[in-house]
């Protein structure tokens, strides 16, 4: 049921014409996505799928529609000359990666285990503290970044 | 079908979708969203692979919380430039930016 609502809403988000629909597929594919983790045991990555994707990305790409459309008065084709190709390599890839996970021998147990969220906290500080400060690094890179790109020049003149 | 081999197939198929939408779109955000699906398949994948494999010690969830804090990283960036781009070209779709051809 999950598995229909993340790759119907994925499909939708290809195909659909108009952009604002695909970002509002998007929510449901990411929506259905949080359910899965949720089934998986991991509530804590629920959540933050939920508050990442759903609630920042989402609305972040919304805005960055919004203030880009000129209107949907005439849509123009959504799709590349190459899509024949882009479809035929993509379900080359689906076939491949699919007949791997299917045929490998994981030596996965029957059900899944539950995440803690005290040993997965103690984890992501203690195992895996310098990636995380990496992360937090890079974070405030890419805010600076754009910041910095999505300035207007005028506003540069204007400060001196 | 149900279990691990279950949704890595599902994540095998939002990895192809996101990938035929990247390459296919003519839109620049949409192509942006694609990236964001192909990064959310392979959390799908990574948050499976921990819950079904116990040896994995908590690594796959940590690994999809910091693949999200980077998706997240991603996404502002490439927003800004695609914001930036159409503003000085006056159009979303990715074929009609040729100036570096010129």
């Amino acid at each position: 049921m999950l598995a229909i609502g993340v790759v119907g809403g994925g499909l939708a988000v290809v195909t659909l014409r108009n952009v604002i629909h695909s970002a509002i597929a998007m929510m449901i594919c990411f929506g259905a996505l949080a359910g899965m983790y949720a089934l998986l045991g991991a509530p804590i990555i629920a959540a933050a799928q939920v508050l990442i994707y759903l609630g920042a990305i989402s609305v972040l790409i919304l805005f960055a529609i919004m203030l880009t459309q000129a209107g949907d008065a005439n849509l123009p084709a959504p799709f590349h000359r190459q899509a024949p190709i882009a479809l035929l390599i993509a379900l080359v890839v689906v076939a491949l990666v699919s007949w791997a996970a299917v045929t490998t021998n994981w030596h996965a147990s029957a059900d899944a285990v539950r995440v803690v969220v005290e040993t997965l906290a103690n984890a992501l500080f203690t195992t895996y503290a310098l990636p995380f400060e990496i992360i937090g690094f890079l974070i405030l890179a890419a805010i600076i970044g754009a910041i910095f790109i999505a300035r207007r020049p005028e506003e540069d003149e204007r400060a001196g | 079908m149900v279990g691990l081999q279950g949704y890595l197939v599902v994540s095998a198929i939002l990895f192809g979708i996101g990938a035929f939408g990247f390459m296919a779109r003519r839109n620049a955000i949409l192509m942006l969203i694609s990236i964001e699906l192909m990064l959310n398949s392979v959390n799908l994948s990574l948050v499976a692979f921990n819950a079904y494999i116990p040896a994995a010690h908590n690594a796959g969830a940590v690994f999809a919380l910091i693949v999200m804090a980077v998706a997240a990283a991603e996404a502002t960036v490439g927003l800004a430039l695609v914001i930036a781009i159409i503003r000085t070209r006056q159009t979303p779709e990715v074929d009609e930016y040729h100036d570096l051809k010129e």
